[in-house]
């Protein structure tokens, strides 16, 4: 199955029946797939006029309490920002993929990370956070999508999918057999009062300020749950790691190349590959810090995950990147490369 | 016996309007309307950005705000989920014809079984009188100090009568609050817009001429005459499409 098609089947699983989308390669096939398959069970599939409107049809149906998801690429996704920064300051649990390409503009078509800062720091005006999973294969593009709706219902926020083209368009085998957790109530709904009931309004409207602070201090206490009890990361061979290597997504997989390589020359090198990017896994970072002398950062962009790293390890040892950007991958070479050199005492 | 009684859709609140304002009445015909109709435990109101940003508070049915210009995406996601409720949304000229135009356009194209009270004032309210995609030729604002010249910054859209080519729009009449006649046209409008969704017949929207006196610089007396000299011959009156009645006649 390719991983597009794994998000799309999956989040049909967990409940989702509202799909909206505006097409933009290289994530068409979840809406592809969605056209095909929701009217034949009850859901609805919308291409909406823009992605504007299609994260706006999402903020509708979140409102009324219903599982429901969109999908882009991103330049699609920055359109999308109004409504991300919307459904985050009324509190609507919703699902977002971003199968991401390079950019910045119009870019190209290729796949890419360099969405990292948008989508952990908020990726739009306020102050808020979606909770971001990255999957580095099509079982976890399924899984994190499932993942994704229970987190996002749970703590009434946004998850967010971040893939590249990679993970999108690449071939696995997969397993679909999830035990998903029904939706819990959810009494805020705007659903109708059937006169029996106060209204319900869903907004993020604060003219007072002390009333605007409260709801984001709230929020924040939400957040700090979540970074508690959500944060999720795989170690590969860092028992005995005296370099450590972190990547996401599609990188991670050419770091484990590398990484066997480097084993294979002698070279004590591991892998931390955080699976949530927010909540960012701080403590691997912090302990590999004590116990490596230094720590490589492969990354499809100009370097913006590196800045968590560093926070993380507190700048205790030399952090150094190894990138490509535009669309272009780095190879199990370059990454050995950069272990190699790091293990010299070459850490730039 | 009562004569004159508060609609039970509409909330017991003070509403935050300025003095003259027809907002006031727009809302009270929307509360009848659900009233009459017994609908009010089944319909969600979406709110707009712009002076009507608060509706949220003054309607007793369940509310969304929407971001500017979104009402009908928001309205559609609503309608989509609860296809057995009913959803309206309450919009202004900069709202619903400039920022959500792409909005209006394609929710109207797709016929969404939804119900939409515009209300044109021909110019921005709430952040201070500036110039509103329906503001007239010379009309002077905070942005066309000069007035409105066409030939800079071009012309006023009329909306019922651009929705009125698409084949989606199933509904779509113009009316005005300035006096006791149209305020009754009015109220006929708004509640054939909702009884439309009822019947599941789609698209209805209602175009409402309405005053700012504030922001047009006028009292409140003469804002409403204004209505009669300037915004209605720029903005006739009357049904612009009723594809219903078409389908009858036909």
């Amino acid at each position: 199955m390719k991983g597009n098609e794994a998000i799309a089947e999956a989040a049909i699983i967990a409940g989702c029946r509202h799909y909206f989308g505006y097409p933009i390669t290289p994530q068409t096939e979840i809406a592809a797939y969605m056209a095909k398959r929701m009217p034949k069970i009850g859901g609805c599939f919308l291409q909406a006029e823009s992605e504007i409107a299609a994260i706006n049809m999402v903020y509708g149906v979140a409102s009324t309490g219903h599982r429901v998801m969109t999908s882009s690429s991103s330049p699609g996704v920055s359109l999308k920002g109004e409504g991300l920064s919307y459904l985050a300051g009324a509190d609507m649990p919703a699902l977002i993929v971003n199968v991401q390409r390079g950019g910045p503009g119009l870019g190209g078509i290729q796949p890419s990370q360099s969405d990292y800062f948008q989508a952990t720091k908020g990726g739009a005006h306020g102050d808020f956070h979606m909770i971001v999973l990255a999957p580095a294969s099509v079982q976890e593009m399924a899984d994190l999508t499932v993942k994704g709706f229970e987190l996002a219902d749970k703590y009434r926020m946004t998850s967010m999918i971040l893939a590249d083209g990679t993970m999108g368009q690449m071939m696995e085998p997969v397993s679909l057999d999830f035990d998903v957790k029904p939706a819990p109530e959810k009494p805020w709904a705007t659903n109708g009062t059937n006169l029996e009931r106060e209204h319900n309004i869903t907004n993020s409207l604060f003219l007072s300020p002390e009333k605007l602070e409260e709801e984001n201090f709230k929020r924040y206490e939400r957040y700090k749950v979540i970074e508690e009890n959500e944060t999720m990361y795989e170690e590969y061979m860092m028992e005995d790691a005296e370099i450590c290597v972190t990547a996401f997504g599609i990188a991670s997989r050419v770091a484990k190349n590398a990484i066997d390589e480097a084993r294979k020359q002698g070279i004590k090198v591991g892998l931390i590959r955080p699976i949530t990017l927010w909540p960012f896994p701080v403590a691997p970072f912090k302990k590999a810090a004590e116990q490596v002398k230094g720590i490589i950062s492969v990354e499809l962009s100009m370097g913006q995950m590196i800045e968590d790293v560093r926070l993380a390890s507190e700048c205790k040892v030399p952090v150094t990147l190894c990138n490509r950007a535009g669309g272009m991958i780095p190879s199990p070479e370059q990454v050995l490369e950069a272990i190699i050199s790091m293990n010299n005492g070459g850490a730039k | 016996m009562v004569v004159f009684d508060k609609p039970h859709a509409l909330a017991d609140v003070p509403l935050h309007y300025c003095p003259g304002c027809t907002h006031g009445i727009v809302h009270r015909l929307v509360a009848e309307v659900m009233d009459e109709l017994g609908i009010e435990g089944k319909t969600i109101g979406i709110a707009p950005v712009g002076c009507s940003v608060m509706a949220y508070d003054y309607f007793n049915c369940d509310m969304v705000e929407a971001a500017h210009g979104r009402a009908p995406a928001v309205a559609t996601g609503v309608k989509r989920a609860l296809p057995e409720n009913i959803v309206f949304t309450y919009q202004g000229d900069g709202d619903l014809a400039s920022i959500g135009m792409a909005e209006t356009v394609h929710a109207a194209a797709r016929n969404e079984n939804i119900t939409i009270i515009f209300i044109n004032n021909a110019i921005y309210g709430m952040t201070g009188g500036q110039m509103a995609p329906t503001s007239l030729p010379g009309q002077v604002t905070q942005t066309s100090p000069y007035g409105r010249d066409v030939n800079h910054c071009g012309f006023p859209i009329k909306v019922c009568e651009m929705l009125s080519q698409l084949d989606g729009a199933e509904y779509l009449e113009r009316v005005a609050v300035n006096n006791v006649k149209n305020v009754k046209a009015a109220k006929k409008a708004i509640k054939k817009a909702f009884q439309n969704q009822v019947d599941g017949k789609g698209f209805s929207l209602v175009e409402v001429i309405s005053s700012c006196p504030t922001n047009w610089g006028m009292t409140p007396q003469k804002a409403l005459e204004w209505i009669d000299e300037k915004m209605i011959p720029y903005y006739p009156l009357g049904v612009y499409k009723d594809r219903s009645a078409e389908k009858e006649d036909a």
